[in-house]
């Protein structure tokens, strides 16, 4: 009886972790769309999530991170040439390339600053680019961090889940 | 017009069977960017289509057999496609000269409903499109209900061809407000959602692209 009784109680505070773990994702996860690091792309990305591609959403994630890292290096190396010899043709279209991306995952943030970006190639402002670059580092290495702490969260919660049923 | 009338007859055949029986449109996508691949690719297997994404319009025109091979008009043989979309701004052939190159085509080909991908909301770049053919304009990123949407306009394009055809002709001769009243335009207005543009003479979506900047 005891021995049931221990069970039982195992079982529920387990329970109570669970609970805890879904409440810190929500507000987590809120609180990404509340500073605009996500906008509702994210969400339209959840959606096309479901048990024949459970993984959807880390998959397209991390396509993104591949991509914009790549860009962030071609932009840098784009941007380090003597003033006079920038071909910010190239560099407008690497932005582009980077809008388009962080846009499609929801990446608002990180989809702004590229659009002031742009701005600044038009204009062929040296400063204005060089600025927006360091910028889109900045904004693009917290949205990675977020993301992946997002990402971490719910794997520990699907364990959580997984360890109670029988 | 004897052989125009015989493909449109064969049209509801194009349907690829799937395994559960039930009719599948088969829809080409064309992106560069690997990010946006991945997303209209899953967008449209979770519409129930079946889907062949590549990443330009050279391969595009490859798959469908337009690269320079000859193919008999009637020779559609074991590529079947109902709907090609392809992102507008791409290196190389861009996807308005895709569209320009399937349009010129003869037979079939010509028929393919394509529809443009464009994170810009250019309007000239809009007006462009549509008075090439293009079916119709999609604002990045694209959404499930953009691709529902689509999806039964095309399924209804494919059994009601001649009915499309009508819209068509009655869209290019008469630009005036007055031409609106066409029992088809109804239908396709109805259905519009706020990121595509099927009709260039509709103000309300015209206005709601231009409140989207």
């Amino acid at each position: 009886m005891r021995e049931k009784e221990k069970e039982r109680k195992e079982e529920i505070s387990k329970m109570d972790v669970v609970t805890q773990m879904q409440r810190q994702l929500i507000q987590y996860t809120s609180s990404l769309f509340q500073e605009g690091f996500l906008d509702d792309q994210f969400n339209q990305l959840q959606q096309l999530q479901d048990e024949s591609n459970p993984e959807f959403v880390v998959e397209v994630v991390t396509l993104f991170f591949e991509d914009a890292e790549r860009l962030l290096n071609e932009l840098s190396k784009s941007l380090q040439v003597e003033q006079e010899s920038i071909d910010f043709r190239k560099v407008d279209a690497q932005v582009h390339q980077l809008k388009g991306s962080s846009s499609s995952i929801g990446a608002q943030r990180v989809q702004r600053v590229c659009i002031a970006f742009r701005n600044f190639c038009e204009q062929q402002n040296v400063e204005g680019c060089l600025k927006s670059l360091q910028e889109i580092k900045q904004e693009y290495s917290l949205v990675k961090t977020k993301l992946e702490t997002l990402f971490k969260m719910e794997k520990q919660l699907f364990a959580a889940r997984g360890s109670i049923s029988r | 017009m004897a052989g125009g009338e015989v493909l449109r007859q064969n049209l509801p055949e194009k349907l690829e069977e799937s395994p559960s029986g039930a009719n599948e449109l088969h829809v080409l996508a064309v992106d560069d960017s690997l990010v946006d691949r991945k997303v209209i690719e899953r967008l449209l297997k979770i519409s129930s289509c079946k889907v062949t994404v590549v990443e330009s319009g050279t391969r595009a025109l490859q798959y469908l057999g337009l690269d320079g091979d000859k193919k008999s008009s009637i020779g559609f043989d074991s590529v079947k496609v109902n709907l090609i979309m392809t992102d507008y701004s791409m290196p190389g052939m861009t996807g308005y000269d895709l569209l320009k190159k399937i349009k010129q085509e003869s037979s079939v080909f010509r028929e393919i409903p394509v529809v443009i991908m464009s994170s810009e909301n250019i309007l000239t770049r809009i007006d462009r499109c549509l008075e090439e053919g293009a079916e119709d304009f999609l604002l990045k990123p694209v959404k499930l209900s953009d691709v529902r949407r689509l999806k039964d306009f095309i399924m209804r394009g494919e059994v009601k061809e001649g009915e499309k055809r009508c819209c068509k002709r009655s869209r290019s001769e008469d630009c005036s407000p007055s031409s609106m009243t066409h029992p088809c335009d109804s239908s396709l207005l109805s259905s519009l959602s706020s990121s595509s543009v099927l009709s260039p003479l509709s103000p309300s979506t015209l206005s709601s692209k231009k409140s989207r900047l």
